[in-house]
């Protein structure tokens, strides 16, 4: 009896809620910020890329940046996903869902953000009409909507069973979102035999997704390691951008676990324990890209070749020093440290990590694309001054900045209308501790 | 197809007979029928030479300029001249930084100013060494790493050698400004600034007119002038006779005023290309600046109106 008791508790723990004034004023700003982002991508349309900063040199700018910014964050949803679950990770359970959310929302902002640096949009379909397969862009194109699909159905599969008991209470959710559960999941009965259909299928994608992650980010790292240009033609590029992706993408998580936890009071079920197990595999992860790093920067700091003396200078003691020294210490080093302590594992450090991580991360996607850029083969010679520097102008911006708060957008309105924490799998977990 | 192409070899006939020049042209429509396209005759009448060398009579209200238009669908422009493979030698001796080629391509291109396709660039081997002027147009290698990462055969090699771009096609992603080692890829971030009649002309690939927003140019070699046997415009243009152009086949180069045999200039000077050490196996090859007509400083005035 206390036991269905408990268990009723869990479930209205759990259930999304309706927001409130604060969530509102959230969903405003970031809808206010996707208008501004809208206004500028118009003024992008009409005028042309001209209204970017981005010129015959820098020819690709913040737009590629948070384009592999995206890629590598969506990479989370397999690691927690299916890694943890392969090997038999129990603890990470509860922030599946979390993981999903993140990889949909930013693999969509990836995709869009990608067009976005068209110069001529209206001609995407001319990828499936003349599409060449030796380019790595279809390679991106594949991958990408591949990873797609299965993070979506990563995230749909697993929610069926907590489909059925949101359907339970309909009074609560409204006859709108009812009707899309239903949509959703109305098929779903428990049955045994549904079941285990769903067990292996979720098996069968978290098999699928991890050569299909890996790839969509050794692809992405290909999009720079297939040219000659110094800071790009580099093997260690694939690996180096792997590393990052998965340390990027578990630091974005510990900073949702956390502000969940706090906004939705789910203390009880992202507990100190998961931010102390999620703050060791952080720091595994950060020590990872450290020596992916060490790699990348120090062996050809070590033989200073004539057409890559520029550009290590210039990112090691020139223009690009503070950033790099920035994203280093903050993305890698300082975390590496925090997370050393026991003390550096509770909550609140481990969120201020996390937001290190990612802030960190993103500077260092930035570095990857500009300094190179400014560094090519020949003079910047024949040209006009404003081609020879780049810094984004307010509609890049004004864009990129949308694109963040759209994928942040995605993931509001998915912990609206779904469960943040999986209820079914909470329940069952309590029901085997309790016998 | 067909329809379209008789109305535009029809086109063509009446403007280029207009110009007094002799095409292969024989269409099957008369163009200059009274009535066609809605202009009256006018009774007045005009001599011309017609393709067979005989002289005819045209009423003169059916003549009228026509903007030039290769005479080649895109699907032939990205075939190539068959047998032919085009290479171009510069003689670094010869050159003074005059900018003659730059602005002459930029004129024949219809290029907005600081879309320069051909750049000098003031080069300086190591501390010690002496400077020179390195003008540098699009180096057509043999094995282009812009056309490796096109996603969409936008731009593509011909089997004459010349690498070109279908603008009309070009999704604007810039991969191969990016994979391109001599940054001679010249984007056109916005709508280029171009008279109506250039605007409005369809796009050749041969020409690369018009230049369109969010797509991206570069040096063609003239397509088109090599298709007519003329020399590109940088060639004709440079008074130092810097820039040698022709056909590996015939072994021959030519600057207009001399004429070598491709294999003895690149042998007696010493060619070379550029990063060679790439494998792009480009197209162009750089004689030393040994021996040169000028010194170098002679071109350091003309730097400044681009470069101060």
């Amino acid at each position: 009896m206390e036991n269905s008791i408990k268990g009723e508790q869990i479930i209205q723990d759990l259930l999304p809620r309706k927001f409130k004034t604060s969530g509102r004023i959230w969903v405003g700003i970031l809808v206010a910020i996707c208008l501004v982002g809208a206004y500028a991508y118009y003024r992008q349309l009409r005028y042309g890329l001209v209204v970017t900063n981005m010129r015959d040199y820098v020819s690709w700018g913040i737009y590629i940046s948070n384009f592999v910014f995206f890629v590598a964050i969506s990479l989370v949803g397999s690691l927690i996903t299916a890694v943890f679950r392969l090997a038999g990770v129990k603890w990470g359970a509860p922030l599946t869902r979390i993981a999903e959310m993140i990889a949909v929302g930013a693999i969509i902002f990836a995709s869009v953000i990608i067009i976005v640096d068209m110069g001529s949009p209206e001609r995407f379909y001319n990828l499936f009409l003349y599409g060449r397969i030796q380019s790595p862009i279809i390679w991106d194109v594949i991958v990408i909507t591949t990873y797609f699909f299965i993070s979506l159905l990563l995230l749909y599969y697993p929610l069926l069973p907590d489909i059925k008991i949101l359907l339970r209470f309909k009074e609560k959710s409204g006859p709108g979102l009812s009707k899309f559960y239903s949509f959703l999941g109305s098929f779903w009965k428990g049955s045994h035999k549904q079941y285990l259909l769903s067990k292996k299928a979720i098996n069968a994608l978290c098999v699928a997704i991890i050569p299909v992650a890996f790839t969509i980010h050794t692809v992405t790292s290909w999009l720079f390691a297939t040219t000659y240009r110094p800071g790009w033609d580099s093997t260690n590029f694939g690996a180096y951008f792997i590393a990052g992706a998965f340390l990027v993408g578990a630091g974005s998580v510990v900073v949702a676990m956390y502000i969940f936890r706090t906004w939705y009071h789910l203390e009880k079920y992202i507990t100190p324990d998961h931010f102390d197990k999620m703050g060791r595999v952080l720091v595994l992860l950060c020590l990872l890209y450290l020596y992916f790093n060490v790699n990348e920067f120090l062996t050809p700091f070590f033989k200073m070749k004539e057409s890559e003396a520029g550009y290590l200078n210039d990112l090691f003691s020139g223009s690009f020093a503070l950033t790099f020294w920035f994203a280093i210490l903050t993305g890698i080093i300082l975390p590496i440290i925090v997370l050393l302590f026991k003390s550096g594992r509770k909550p609140l450090p481990m969120f201020i990590v996390g937001i290190m991580v990612v802030v960190g991360a993103w500077f260092k996607r930035y570095l990857i694309v500009t300094p190179t850029l400014l560094h090519p083969f020949m003079p910047m010679h024949d040209v006009p001054q404003m081609y020879k520097h780049y810094f984004p102008s307010w509609e890049e911006w004004a864009i990129s900045m949308a694109s963040l708060a759209g994928t942040m957008l995605i993931i509001t309105i998915l912990c609206r209308i779904f469960p943040i924490i999986p209820i079914q799998e909470t329940l069952d977990e309590h029901h085997e501790t309790v016998k | 197809m067909e329809p379209e192409n008789n109305s535009r070899r029809d086109f063509l006939l009446a403007g280029l007979v207009a110009a007094g020049l002799a095409t292969g042209c024989n269409p099957k429509k008369d163009p200059f029928e009274a009535g066609a396209d809605g202009v009256q005759a006018s009774g007045k009448k005009v001599k011309l030479l017609s393709v067979d060398g005989d002289v005819i009579e045209v009423d003169e209200a059916f003549l009228k300029p026509v903007p030039h238009l290769p005479d080649v669908s895109n699907a032939e422009a990205r075939i190539g001249i068959p047998g032919k493979k085009f290479v171009m030698v510069i003689d670094l001796s010869r050159c003074k930084n005059l900018k003659k080629c730059q602005s002459a391509c930029n004129f024949a291109h219809d290029l907005n100013p600081g879309h320069n396709w051909i750049k000098v660039n003031p080069m300086k081997g190591a501390d010690h060494t002496a400077p020179y002027w390195e003008p540098t147009t699009c180096m057509h290698c043999d094995e282009p790493p812009c056309v490796k990462v096109c996603p969409v055969d936008a731009t593509f090699k011909r089997q004459d050698g010349i690498v070109l771009i279908d603008s009309d096609r070009c999704i604007g992603c810039r991969f191969c400004m990016a994979a391109c080692p001599y940054s001679t890829r010249v984007f056109n971030w916005g709508e280029p600034d171009l008279p109506a009649s250039v605007a409005s002309q369809p796009y050749s690939a041969e020409t690369s007119i018009p230049q369109k927003k969010g797509t991206v140019g570069k040096c063609d070699f003239c397509a088109d002038m090599t298709r007519m046997g003329m020399l590109p415009h940088c060639v004709s243009a440079c008074p130092n006779g810097t820039f040698f152009y022709g056909d590996l086949n015939e072994d021959s180069v030519t600057n207009g005023a001399d004429t070598f045999r491709f294999s003895d200039l690149i042998k007696d000077k010493a060619g070379y290309r550029l990063m060679e050490d790439l494998g792009t196996k480009p197209s162009v090859y750089y004689l030393p600046p040994a021996g040169r007509n000028f010194p170098f400083e002679s071109g350091l005035e003309n730097d400044k109106t681009q470069n101060s």
